[in-house]
């Protein structure tokens, strides 16, 4: 039997390791945050700042050489009509998506939200992050098949009778095609499937927060289901869906791989850094393009910030 | 006779097996503060969520005001209530939330809000209106969620546990206010609780629930005094609950009665062999009295013994005796 109530071995080893931690609190904070600051300080704050320079920097037209020199004629290009037209196509794309996405996402998040329990429960997060679990290119070239004029949606509508009605909407400028899978709302439709799960994840995570008495004394007050959803589920929401949008508008904003894969050849922001960036070897316009999503998201967030949604975080 | 509130015409709501509310009939008149009480899951909130139309009743009629109830929704029912936990809505001021169901009902700003503001200042929180829900106290969140659920001039208003969150001090004075405040409107209060000292000093009638039947319904005093049942007598004041056995002995009846704890006396088990014999398992010191746990033959039973009274050790023999008008005796159940 010990005499001590305190352990009076103090010796090293592991449990000294141990002790000297539990003494310095400050000291685990160090140790905990030096190799997530060095990685995000260093390699990913030092490689988006290189990217940043080489945007003030031009190419020579006649020789092809990159200048050294501090310029803003590679951001004066930008507002040329051709990449002009690349940037609005691109947020208006990114908007549409945002906005579709949260549309669909919101029944299914507030179905999991409010009714699902245990098992199914279990059956949405699986159903949500399945998709996220296969890769990426099988996804957009299954959907390029899908789309495709001999694709299933395409049989669907043939079976179905109903071709004319497809083929009037292709018909329709800007947004249709040839076919789905090189149309505008090809591109859409993988963007949207691609980038739901972003959505309904924050959204759900913030419907849970929300009391179910909070709904039912909205109902009590008087207030219908359409005011309700208004008045208190909406506000309520706006963080998870602002979150939310914050993944599918920047998602889609940088995203070179599915417009070249589904849709039409006119390029997108992403496909245009990736073109300049590479065959065409001019690095300083390819950054000032990757520099264009970085301000339209910083503006986007004061924005929203300046809309008070974080205010219910 | 005064016009009946809200009547339930032997309502159940059933959940799956599981029957929360079974076969209830009752009729609250207007003007009355009444009390639901009961242990928990005894049914009590699920009647009071029936009333307001959170919930449908699987068999059996709910009629408010001589309209029966069946398929009308909440929003679409005169009838308001005081969430347990309040409910305020976190991204609203308090004004806002005040003058919620005025903003819904389409009142233009002005009015709603000197209304919010007259209905702050009834429940004692007058120029509280800027702050967030979060920014108050528990009592005073209390005091929010009743003078919103007062702004739509409800006929009936619905009270789930409100004093439930707040500390003993805060609680009497809300009870005290309450009442008053039912006083000063007049409509009807239906207040639930498992608090039987809340719901005995507070309501005009008194409705005590266990496993979704009311066994027992009438004025505080009646319950209290003249339970019909042994849950009722255990569960509002914690009576002592005799076996008919021990009933028979001593009135001549097989049945089930009661005593209330302060009515019992001990005496020395040398002097008189009139009364039970006992033994004392402990006593506890509580304030206004000593409580006595009691070991009698096969049940115990539990004494209050005013301030001066000798107080047994543990383990001592005592015999126990009561007034005979103290001991009230009860159906079998």
């Amino acid at each position: 039997m010990t005499d001590h109530v305190l352990e009076t071995d103090r010796s090293g080893g592991l449990r000294g390791i141990s002790d000297a931690l539990w003494r310095n609190p400050r000291l685990v904070i160090l140790l905990l945050l030096t190799p997530p600051a060095l990685w995000l300080g260093i390699v990913y704050l030092g490689s988006l700042f290189a990217l940043l320079a080489q945007s003030f920097f031009s190419i020579d037209e006649f020789s092809g050489l990159i200048q050294y020199e501090f310029t803003l004629k590679t951001y004066k290009e930008l507002f040329t009509p051709t990449n002009l037209d690349i940037i609005i196509r691109t947020v208006v794309m990114s908007a549409c998506v945002t906005i579709a996405a949260a549309i669909v996402a919101f029944p299914i998040a507030y179905y999991a939200a409010r009714y699902a329990r245990g098992k199914w429960k279990a059956l949405f997060y699986l159903g949500v992050m399945l998709p996220l679990w296969s890769s990426y290119l099988v996804k957009v070239y299954s959907w390029k098949l899908i789309l495709a004029k001999e694709g299933i949606l395409n049989w669907l509508f043939e079976t179905l009778h109903l071709s004319w009605l497809l083929n009037a909407y292709l018909s329709i400028p800007v947004i249709g095609g040839n076919s789905l899978s090189v149309s505008w709302t090809g591109t859409f439709l993988v963007f949207l499937y691609v980038w739901l799960p972003f959505m309904i994840l924050p959204i759900q995570a913030s419907l849970e927060r929300v009391p179910r008495s909070m709904t039912e004394a909205s109902g009590d007050l008087g207030a219908s289901p359409r005011q309700t959803f208004c008045h208190v589920l909406f506000p309520l929401a706006l963080p998870g869906v602002i979150a939310g949008s914050i993944f599918t508008f920047s998602l889609t904003l940088g995203d070179y791989i599915i417009p070249q894969i589904v849709g039409s050849s006119r390029r997108f922001i992403g496909q245009a850094v990736y073109a300049y960036q590479g065959t065409a070897g001019n690095i300083p316009l390819a950054a000032a393009f990757a520099v264009v999503p970085i301000v339209i998201m910083a503006f986007y967030l004061w924005i929203a910030k300046r809309m008070g949604a974080f205010d219910a975080l | 006779m005064r016009t009946s509130a809200v009547r339930f015409d032997g309502v159940s709501r059933h959940y799956g097996e599981v029957r929360a509310v079974d076969a209830v009939d009752l009729d609250i008149a207007e003007g009355e503060f009444f009390a639901m009480l009961g242990p928990s899951g005894s049914g009590k909130t699920t009647c009071l969520r029936l009333i307001a139309g959170f919930e449908q009743p699987t068999d059996g009629d709910i009629v408010i005001f001589g309209e029966t109830a069946q398929g009308v929704p909440p929003y679409k029912r005169h009838v308001n209530t005081v969430f347990q936990d309040y409910a305020l809505f976190p991204h609203l001021n308090v004004l806002d939330n005040v003058a919620y169901g005025l903003m819904i009902a389409g009142k233009p700003k002005r009015e709603r809000h000197a209304a919010a503001e007259a209905a702050l200042e009834l429940v004692a929180l007058p120029g509280y209106g800027a702050r967030k829900p979060s920014e108050l106290s528990g009592g005073q969140r209390q005091r929010v969620a009743l003078a919103r659920a007062l702004i739509n001039e409800p006929r009936v208003l619905l009270l789930d546990e409100p004093l439930g969150a707040l500390d003993l001090k805060l609680r009497e004075q809300m009870q005290d206010e309450l009442k008053d405040l039912q006083r000063k409107l007049g409509i009807t209060f239906i207040f639930v609780t498992h608090d039987q000292g809340e719901a005995l000093s507070m309501a005009d009638r008194v409705a005590v629930f266990n496993e979704g039947k009311i066994v027992q319904i009438g004025k505080p005093e009646d319950i209290y005094y003249r339970p019909e049942v042994p849950f009722v007598a255990d569960f509002v004041g914690s009576s002592n609950v005799l076996p008919p056995r021990v009933v028979e002995k001593m009135a001549g009846q097989w049945s089930h009665a009661s005593v209330r704890p302060e009515a019992v006396k001990l005496v020395d088990a040398g002097i008189g062999a009139d009364g039970l014999h006992a033994t004392v398992h402990s006593t506890a010191f509580i304030g206004t009295a000593t409580r006595v746990s009691l070991d009698l033959d096969g049940f115990s039973m539990v004494a209050l013994l005013p301030k001066g009274a000798r107080i047994p050790d543990a383990g001592e023999q005592v015999h126990v005796t009561w007034g005979s008008e103290d001991l009230h005796l009860m159906d079998a159940a």
